[in-house]
C-alpha cells in the first residue's frame, strides 16, 4: 500500500537534488544559503517523523533564519533561450499540453479509484490520504511523459524544479509556517479570547446586529487567522449559536453555510492564508507579493456585504 | 482573563504592514503568543516543530515544479500563446471568466484538484490570458502583464472557495457538521451545501462582472504605457 510517508520521502528526494544542484551552482553568489534551505527541508521530508518535536523546531527556526534574511539567492540552472522555446513550442504543437492536462484528469481519476481497489488484500492506496497520494502518482506519470515526449539531458528535471523554486523562495515553506502558527495560537487559546471581547464590546442587541458581528467577525478573524475553519467554531460558539440561532431564533444550518462563506471572503483578502495569495504570487512572479490580494478585495468586500444581507434575509425566515 | 497573547496578533499586523519578511513575523509572532501565555520557551519551539512537521501535506503539490519547468523548457507558455492568438474572440478577461466558471463548476462537483495555481495557473491559464492580451495590444507593458496574472490566480481563487462548499463532501461542509452537532444541531450535510448556492452564484456575478470589464481596463493601460514611452525625457 502506498502511504502519505512515500511521497513525503519523494519530495524530500526531490529537495535534497534541488540543494545538490544549488551546491555546484557556481553563478550564485548565495549558493550555500539555496542549498542549506533545500537540504534542510529535505531533512523534514525524509526524516521529519523521526526527529523528535523539538529537532523539528530548531529546523523550523534554521529554515526561518535563512529564508528570512536574505541568504538565498536565485540559481541560474543551464535552461532553453527564448528563441529556442519559440521553435519548440511550433515543433511540438499541441501535444506539449497532454503532460500537464494529465495531471488533474489522473489526480481525480486516482482519487475516485485508488483507495477501493486492493491488491492481495489492502488497497494500492492508504484510503483517507488517497487525494495528496493521487496527486504524487499523477504529477509522476506526468513527469515520465514528458521525459520520453521531450529527451531533454537526464538533469534537466530536477535543474527546472530548481529554477522555480529558487523563484519561489522561501515562500515554500509559509503556508506549513501559518499551520505551525496556528496551533500555537490554539495552545495559547487566542481564539477564546477574540470571541470573549467580540461579545464583551459589540452591541448585538438586534438581530441584524448579531448577523453582521458575526459575518464580519467571520471575515476579520479569518482574516487574522489566514483559515476560516480556525475563525469558525471561535465565532459561532461567541455569536452564531447563542444570539442568532437561540436569542433571536435563526436556523442553524443558513447560519453556518452563510457564516463560512463569509469566512472565506476574509481569505480572499490576507496575506495570512499563503498559499492561496502569496505562493501564487511568488509564483507568477509578480514584482508585488501582495498583488493577488489587491485584485480579489473588491470582490471579497461587495460578497462579504451579500452575504450579511442573504443571512439576515434568510436565516430568521426558514426555520 | 489574559489578554497578553494578543500581542502576538498586534506584532503580526505591525510586521505585515512594514513588510517584513513573513516568516521572521510569523516566528516573532508564534513566540511572543506563546510566551505571553505562560507556554515553556523549550514546549513552545516543541510545538512549532510538531506542526510544522504534521503539515507536510500541504507542501506535496512542489512535487509539480520539475513537470512545469520542464514542460517550460520546450515552450509550453509560448504554445498556449500562439493557441489563443489563433483563436479571435479570446481575450484575457474572457479566457479567465472561462475559467472561474470551470473552476466553480468543477469545484461544486467535489473537482477541487483539478484546478490550483501550480497546476493549472501558472502553466496554462496565465500565459493563454497573456497571449490573448498581446494579440489584441500588441506588446505590453509589464503593468498589464502582472494585472492578467494577477487576476488569473484571483479567478482560481474565488472559484474555489465560492464553489467547493456546494459539494456535500468538503472538509468545510463537513467542520460546519460537526460543530454544530457538538452544538446540538443534527444538520445533514445536503442542507448545508443548498445554502450555499445563493453566495456562489452572486460570488459568481461580482467577480465575473469585474472580469468582464478587464479587457478595457487592460487596453486603458496599454495606451497610457505607449503614451509614456513615446514622451520626450
Amino acid at each position: 500500500m502506498i502511504r502519505l510517508a512515500d511521497v513525503y520521502y519523494l519530495t524530500g528526494a526531490m529537495f535534497a537534488g534541488f540543494a545538490l544542484l544549488s551546491l555546484r551552482d557556481r553563478a550564485n553568489r548565495k549558493r550555500f544559503g539555496n542549498t542549506a534551505f533545500w537540504g534542510l527541508l529535505a531533512v523534514s521530508f525524509l526524516f521529519g517523523s523521526r526527529l523528535g518535536d523539538l529537532a523539528n523546531g530548531l529546523l523550523v527556526i534554521a529554515l526561518v533564519l535563512l529564508g528570512g534574511t536574505r541568504a538565498m539567492g536565485v540559481g541560474a540552472p543551464k535552461s532553453t533561450t527564448q528563441g529556442e522555446r519559440d521553435a519548440r513550442a511550433k515543433r511540438w504543437g499541441n501535444t506539449i499540453f497532454l503532460p500537464a492536462l494529465l495531471i488533474p484528469v489522473l489526480t481525480v481519476a486516482g482519487t475516485l479509484t485508488l483507495g477501493r481497489i486492493s491488491i492481495g488484500g489492502a488497497p494500492i492506496a492508504d484510503p483517507q490520504q488517497v487525494t495528496l497520494i493521487s496527486l504524487a502518482l499523477a504529477i509522476g506519470v506526468a513527469f515520465v511523459v514528458a521525459m520520453a515526449r521531450f529527451r531533454p539531458p537526464a538533469v534537466a528535471g530536477v535543474d527546472e524544479g530548481r529554477r522555480l523554486a529558487d523563484m519561489i523562495g522561501w515562500a515554500i515553506i509559509l503556508p506549513q509556517m501559518l499551520a505551525a502558527l496556528g496551533a500555537v495560537f490554539a495552545l495559547a487559546g487566542v481564539g477564546g479570547i477574540v470571541g470573549r471581547i467580540a461579545t464583551t464590546w459589540l452591541p448585538l442587541g438586534h438581530p441584524f446586529a448579531a448577523v453582521a458581528a458575526y459575518c464580519i467577525g467571520m471575515a476579520l478573524f479569518t482574516m487574522v487567522m489566514g483559515n476560516a475553519f480556525a475563525a469558525f467554531p471561535v465565532m459561532t460558539a461567541a455569536i452564531g449559536v447563542p444570539l442568532i440561532v437561540h436569542r433571536f431564533g435563526g436556523d442553524p444550518a443558513i447560519m453556518g453555510a452563510i457564516g463560512m462563506l463569509s469566512g472565506f471572503c476574509g481569505t480572499l483578502a490576507t496575506p495570512m492564508a499563503a498559499n492561496f495569495n502569496i505562493v501564487p504570487a511568488a509564483l507568477l512572479e509578480l514584482p508585488d507579493r501582495n498583488a493577488v490580494i489587491k485584485v480579489q478585495i473588491p470582490t471579497g468586500i461587495a460578497l462579504l456585504v451579500c452575504n450579511i444581507v442573504l443571512m439576515y434575509a434568510l436565516v430568521y425566515r426558514f426555520r | 482573563m489574559n489578554y497578553w497573547p494578543l500581542l502576538g496578533i498586534a506584532a503580526l499586523v505591525a510586521g505585515f504592514a512594514l513588510r517584513a519578511n513573513p516568516l521572521i513575523v510569523i516566528l516573532v509572532c508564534a513566540l511572543v503568543t506563546g510566551v505571553a501565555a505562560g507556554i515553556a520557551p523549550l514546549h513552545l519551539i516543541a510545538a512549532l516543530g510538531h506542526a510544522f512537521n504534521q503539515s507536510r501535506y500541504v507542501s506535496i503539490v512542489w512535487l509539480i515544479l520539475p513537470v512545469i519547468g520542464l514542460l517550460e523548457r520546450e515552450g509550453l507558455q509560448e504554445r498556449a500563446r500562439i493557441l489563443v492568438g489563433r483563436i479571435k474572440a479570446a481575450t484575457a478577461g474572457r479566457i479567465i471568466l472561462i475559467y472561474l466558471a470551470l473552476r466553480q463548476i468543477t469545484a461544486a462537483l467535489g473537482l477541487t484538484s483539478l484546478g490550483g495555481p501550480a497546476q493549472m495557473v501558472r502553466p496554462l491559464v496565465a500565459p493563454m490570458a497573456e497571449g490573448a492580451a498581446e494579440s489584441r495590444l500588441g506588446p505590453i507593458p509589464d503593468e498589464v502583464r502582472y494585472t492578467v496574472r494577477a487576476y488569473a490566480a484571483s479567478a482560481d481563487n474565488v472559484g474555489a472557495f465560492f464553489g467547493e462548499d456546494i459539494f456535500i463532501a468538503i472538509a468545510s461542509i463537513l467542520l460546519i457538521k460537526a460543530f454544530l452537532a457538538q452544538s446540538g444541531f443534527d444538520i445533514p450535510p445536503f442542507k448545508l451545501s443548498m445554502w450555499a448556492i445563493p453566495t456562489a452564484l452572486l460570488a459568481f456575478a461580482i467577480h465575473g462582472v469585474r472580469l468582464w470589464r478587464l479587457d478595457a481596463r487592460l487596453e486603458r493601460m496599454a495606451q497610457r504605457g505607449r503614451v509614456a514611452r513615446e514622451r520626450p525625457p
